[in-house]
């Protein structure tokens, strides 16, 4: 009897984010049933107002899912796991702000494991805005989950190049025709990664992040393809259909939005102990994806239902 | 002469390129031209700045409609040029990168563009809803195909799909809702997406060879 009431203290945030999604959405969403059998059209005001609760109540009370890699995640991670110590792993951040919360726990995790695997890291950009982008990995990842990681020595740090298309047409068989010097202004020939790659054919591995253009799809025309050089990708959602009819020959394996983000995160947790506890935002924010959709998907249903009583009545709908 | 110039330069180094690919010694021009068309892109940078300048400033001087935002959009640009040509607050001085960690660009780009964009982007859920549930309506067979597939892998993208599917068997595991999401992606999405890009690819390479011959010249700014 008296065992319920540290059961309820000890409540968790993800139980209460569970509780008011029920309460909150399952009954709003009953009531709008109601209404759709009456043949009511729903005001778009309140499909707002149910995306609003189902993305807010899972980032307050952050509400977590296990997640199990898909073939296509899992290949991609198979391969940076099995190749040998100090591979030269070249990462593009091919994309800006918009896409980012989508994106850069892709490109996070990614780093996490080329660096836990001593892989030699090159990162770049074929975009403006995803010079800063990098930094932000650099600064809240690699500085200070690999501290005995030495810029020039472990990783090195290409930043922004202007060019698109031609920036990659030239270094698929010279980087220092097109950087010159990383972005530190430090001359290619004197930073250690840089020692036995002369251009992209010197890569083990190529991973473009981002979504639009440039990015995977220049990398596997300009240099993956004709260079032969592995590539993997990791892409917002709505990209990831489009580059389907390149995997698995030019693409290892394709990390589509948030869900191929926490599918990465996931099988870094399973295998690696040491990323326990850093910030894991893609299986973070499957929670508020999980419950949108499922909102979505129940908007569809309803929309429906109206849409057939409306009919049966003999009503225009 | 205005005309004919600009179709002689266009054919002569598009033909050379092309006669390249297939010539050793001559592989090395395609380096050499790409390395010419960054710099030529660079003085698109400053037409395009001195552009967006253009148009706003006339907004802003004419007090013409909405031209508070003129007002923001000029400030911001400026702001942003002006920290990352001085590098202002840049811990590494002068010489260091614009992007370095503490730099005020980094932090301006950190703290304002970077919840900006995601904010913009974030929008789309609420419209994507919204779309959804006017659209998805099982009007006719067509419609209804759309329909199905598109709850298949709406389910497929969470876990709620495993969860609902899991009790059904091994042999018949082809039919839990991730699965079939992912044959969704591989089977009839990959098929129409490798026939529209079989066909941009046929489209790119009939273009290019109008505009080597002269045939297309809107390039030039021509009708026809």
């Amino acid at each position: 009897m008296t065992g319920w009431i540290p059961r309820i203290i000890a409540i968790s945030g993800s139980d209460i984010g569970i509780i008011i999604s029920l309460v909150v959405i399952g009954g709003g969403l009953a009531w709008l049933l109601k209404q759709s059998i009456k043949a009511g059209d729903v005001d778009r005001r309140i499909v707002f107002l149910f995306i609003f609760i189902s993305v807010s109540v899972p980032i307050l009370f952050p509400i977590t899912f296990s997640e199990t890699a898909t073939p296509i995640v899992k290949k991609l991670y198979d391969r940076i796991e099995n190749l040998p110590e100090g591979s030269a792993v070249l990462i593009s951040f091919d994309f800006d702000p918009a896409m980012a919360p989508e994106v850069q726990p892709m490109a996070d995790a990614f780093a996490r494991h080329c660096l836990a695997k001593n892989h030699k890291v090159i990162f770049m950009s074929l975009w403006a805005t995803g010079q800063s982008l990098l930094s932000t990995t650099l600064q809240n990842v690699v500085r200070p989950e690999f501290p005995e990681k030495i810029e020039g020595v472990d990783f090195a740090n290409l930043g922004y190049k202007a060019g698109n298309e031609g920036v990659l047409n030239v270094i698929v068989t010279n980087f220092r025709k097109m950087f010159p010097t990383d972005v530190n202004s430090i001359p290619l020939d004197s930073i250690a990664v840089f020692k036995k790659i002369r251009s992209c054919q010197d890569l083990d591995l190529i991973i473009s992040i981002g979504g639009g253009k440039p990015g995977a799809k220049e990398w596997i025309l300009f240099v993956g393809d004709p260079a032969n050089v592995p590539m993997g990708c990791g892409v917002a959602a709505v990209t990831a259909p489009q580059l389907y009819p390149y995997y698995p020959k030019q693409l290892l394996g394709i990390l589509g939005g948030i869900k191929g983000a926490a599918e990465y995160e996931s099988e870094l947790v399973r295998h690696y102990d040491r990323f326990a506890d850093v910030k894991k935002p893609g299986l973070r924010m499957m929670g508020p994806q999980t419950l949108a959709h499922v909102v979505i998907m129940a908007f569809i249903v309803l929309g429906n239902i109206s849409y057939f009583v409306t009919r049966r009545r003999g009503k225009k709908p | 002469m205005r005309r004919q110039v600009p179709l002689i330069i266009t054919f002569f180094i598009g033909a050379l390129l092309v006669i390249s690919v297939f010539i050793p010694p001559m592989v090395s021009l395609k380096e050499t031209f790409t390395l010419y068309f960054d710099i030529i892109a660079v003085f698109a940078f400053f037409l395009g700045g001195g552009n967006l300048l253009r148009v706003h400033l006339g907004k802003l001087y004419g007090k013409k409609q909405d031209w508070g935002f003129s007002l923001v959009t000029v400030a911001g640009f400026a702001m942003m040029l002006i920290v990352g040509l001085f590098k202002i607050g840049n811990p590494g001085g002068i010489a260091a990168s614009i992007t370095a960690e503490g730099s005020l660009f980094q932090k301006l780009f950190e703290y304002i563009m970077v919840p900006l964009g995601s904010t913009m982007y974030a929008l789309l859920a609420f419209f994507v809803a919204s779309a959804s549930y006017r659209a998805f309506r099982a009007k006719n067979r067509e419609a209804t195909i759309l329909l199905i597939g598109a709850f298949i892998i709406l389910l497929g993208r969470t876990p709620f799909g495993m969860m609902l599917t899991s009790w059904i068997p091994e042999q018949l595991s082809i039919l839990q809702i991730p699965n079939l999401a992912i044959w969704i992606m591989n089977g009839p999405n990959l098929a129409g997406q490798r026939a529209i890009m079989i066909g941009i690819g046929l489209g790119v390479v009939s273009m290019s060879i109008r505009i080597l011959l002269g045939i297309e010249r809107s390039y030039l700014g021509e009708d026809k």
